[in-house]
């Protein structure tokens, strides 16, 4: 598989990763590693704990600079942008646990990450015209918080804080999402509609999923990376990953 | 009262209002010009409870040493007008005529070059803003382009301004040292001792102040001031919707140290002179509480605090001059665990819903629907309505 990858031109990716290395004092948390996203492509990541899965989205959206190794997005190098230059070269990036903001309402988290005004003074001179608030509105139902703009985003559960922060990213249209454990800690049913909407969203854009959660990584992904000690282990079909007597070793068979 | 109530809960610039009112009318007609000129004083700190407000309350970035600013805008109002009480008629006894007192006594012989421009009216208001704005754009790029933040950066400044006030009493000749820039008269000519101008000089102050006021609220209620609030929560999300955080961190903290330089320059104006006890650790943090104690996250909380706390250390320290600080310290602490958003917190939470109580008897039965609709207001429809009750909150 990753033979085969290797020798289509690189332009034919969104993302294409190559020999990537991160050393925090010796110890490489991501090692070698090359990765190769095409558009529209849902890629779950999965690997034990340690593998440095959070670590390749944070190299890639500029959280962490790499030792070694490049990162092209449509053809752009993103090792040396800032994590602002980053996003809007098209990626937006979901952490781990909610980021919101909760002193503000769930309009105001979506109109702020609204891709107009991102300088000081275009903060400062922002009008909160028609197609902002079209577009808020848009994103909101979307998200299944339609009915919630004017909550106080501390208010609501962990799951919908989950979903603003996907619908967060999801109003500055990226051509690539990486979303880490975007599930963790919801109710069936929400799991469910959250698989709904990793669907809906892709029409037109690609998917970087990290998760734990093996019945949705089977719902979502169109192809599943396996990574163990920053390392690929596998690549491929889910199918094919869960039958790799490999990945059954260090990761599925604990 | 039932009406006034409602017009003090309803209105949105009902608060304004009111300040107008109590600084332009109450205060000038109920004091002497003694008394008046004090909270004249007063008001000049309070310019700087309000950058405080902005920087700190919104921004999240903690400076304890505002009073940096403050003096520098203040230095440089009094560098003007020692320059004019210095003509050489007025000085021909010293050995070198024309030039401040405080340089012969040094034995300089000659107006030091970074003298000359104040010489010029339009070049001290220029300076007033600009040279303490560009001194917290150097601090603040250095420190947010390496996100220093938090006790780091409060920390510095508070160096910052231990660094500023031994350099200002080191360099005694072109400084005046520990004395400071003393004994000034005129402007332009316009004697600034007499009553008179201590009146004028009183509306120009409160005339300032109100600008910097409105200023601080259109800069709350844009798109910045809700990138303020989020910064403080969740600065890396922030970051990563495709803002670059330092430049409004810079932003602020430049504005804020603007407003504060405006209150030092109309200090100098008012009080007559500026010393390096302005400058320092001491009044910085007393300015922190100024703002802490009005609210930090309230434009009006922060000149009610100041004027309270002034008020306070005067008539205390009348009687009791070595249990102040104590008393202060005591208040401090006590106002921050009690109510952490100071008076205007203390007001939002008891005295508005009070207002509202009162004005809701008063139309409730004749007329239900304004009431109810009010009511439910308060987090209600999308655009206009949140903002007005965010602001209502924060006012």
């Amino acid at each position: 598989m990753l033979e085969s990858t290797k020798s289509i031109p690189a332009k034919d990716f969104v993302l294409s990763v190559e020999g990537l290395t991160v050393s925090f004092d010796g110890f490489k948390a991501v090692n070698d590693l090359s990765l190769y996203v095409e558009e529209q492509e849902i890629r779950v990541i999965i690997g034990p704990n340690g593998a440095g899965k959070t670590t390749v989205l944070d190299l890639i959206c500029g959280r962490t600079k790499a030792t070694e190794g490049s990162i092209k997005f449509k053809g752009k190098e993103l090792t040396k942008l800032n994590e602002h230059q980053i996003v809007h070269a098209g990626v937006g990036r979901k952490f781990q646990n909610p980021s919101i903001y909760e002193d503000l309402t769930v309009f105001e988290n979506l109109e702020l990450s609204f891709p107009r005004g991102r300088n000081v003074w275009g903060a400062l001179f922002f009008r909160r015209d028609k197609e902002v608030v079209d577009k808020v509105k848009e994103i909101a139902d979307m998200i299944f918080l339609g009915d919630k703009l004017d909550t106080s985003a501390d208010l609501l559960s962990h799951g919908q804080k989950q979903w603003l922060e996907i619908g967060m990213l999801l109003i500055q249209d990226p051509e690539l999402l990486m979303l880490d454990e975007p599930v963790a800690g919801m109710s069936v049913s929400e799991r469910k509609q959250t698989a709904d909407l990793l669907h809906r969203i892709t029409k037109d854009r690609s998917v970087l999923v990290i998760e734990h959660d093996m019945q949705f990584v089977a719902d979502i992904a169109d192809r599943v990376t396996v990574l163990h000690q920053g390392k690929v282990l596998s690549e491929g079909s889910m199918d094919r990953v869960q039958s790799d007597p490999k990945v059954v070793e260090v990761y599925l068979g604990h | 009262m039932n009406k006034f109530a409602d017009f003090i809960a309803r209105n949105q610039y009902s608060h304004m209002i009111i300040l107008a009112v109590l600084l332009l009318v109450i205060l000038p007609l109920s004091m002497d010009i003694f008394r008046l000129n004090l909270v004249g004083k007063y008001l000049t700190y309070a310019f700087v409870a309000l950058g405080l407000v902005l920087c700190w309350g919104y921004g999240g970035i903690l400076s304890l040493g505002q009073g940096v600013f403050f003096g520098l805008g203040g230095y440089c109002m009094a560098m003007f007008l020692k320059l004019e009480a210095s003509s050489p008629e007025n000085t021909a006894i010293q050995s070198t005529p024309g030039i401040p007192d405080f340089m012969d006594w040094n034995q300089l012989t000659e107006l030091p070059w970074f003298w000359e421009p104040f010489h010029s009216f339009g070049f001290t208001l220029f300076a007033v803003i600009a040279v303490p704005a560009v001194f917290a754009f150097i601090i603040a790029v250095a420190m947010f382009k390496r996100r220093v933040g938090g006790v780091y950066f409060a920390i510095i400044t508070q160096a910052v301004a231990a660094i500023l006030t031994i350099l200002i009493i080191g360099q005694q000749g072109y400084t005046g040292g520990v004395n400071g820039i003393t004994d000034l008269r005129t402007l332009h000519g316009w004697d600034i001792r007499t009553d008179e101008a201590k009146y004028i000089l009183y509306y120009i102050n409160a005339l300032l102040l109100f600008l910097a006021l409105f200023v601080a609220a259109f800069v709350i209620k844009s798109k910045l001031g809700r990138l303020l609030v989020a910064m403080r929560e969740s600065e890396e999300r922030v970051r990563f919707s495709g803002y670059d955080v330092s430049g409004f961190k810079i932003f602020i903290f430049c504005l804020a140290a603007a407003i504060s330089a405006v209150g030092g320059a109309m200090f100098t104006l008012q009080v007559g002179f500026m010393s390096p006890t302005f400058v320092g650790i001491v009044p910085s943090i007393e300015m922190v509480i100024f703002c802490a104690l009005g609210g930090r996250l309230s434009i009006l909380g922060a000149v009610y605090g100041t004027l309270l706390v002034n008020w306070a250390k005067t008539s205390f320290s009348e009687s009791f001059p070595e249990l102040w600080l104590f008393a202060m310290g005591a208040l401090f602490i006590g106002v921050v665990m009690a109510f952490p958003n100071g008076l205007a917190g203390v007001y939002q939470r008891y005295i508005e819903p009070l207002l509202l109580k009162m004005s809701k008897k008063d139309d409730s039965p004749s007329a239900p629907t304004p009431a109810a609709k009010d009511a439910s207001s308060d987090k209600a429809d999308t655009s206009e309505e949140t903002l007005t009750s965010e602001e209502r909150k924060h006012a």
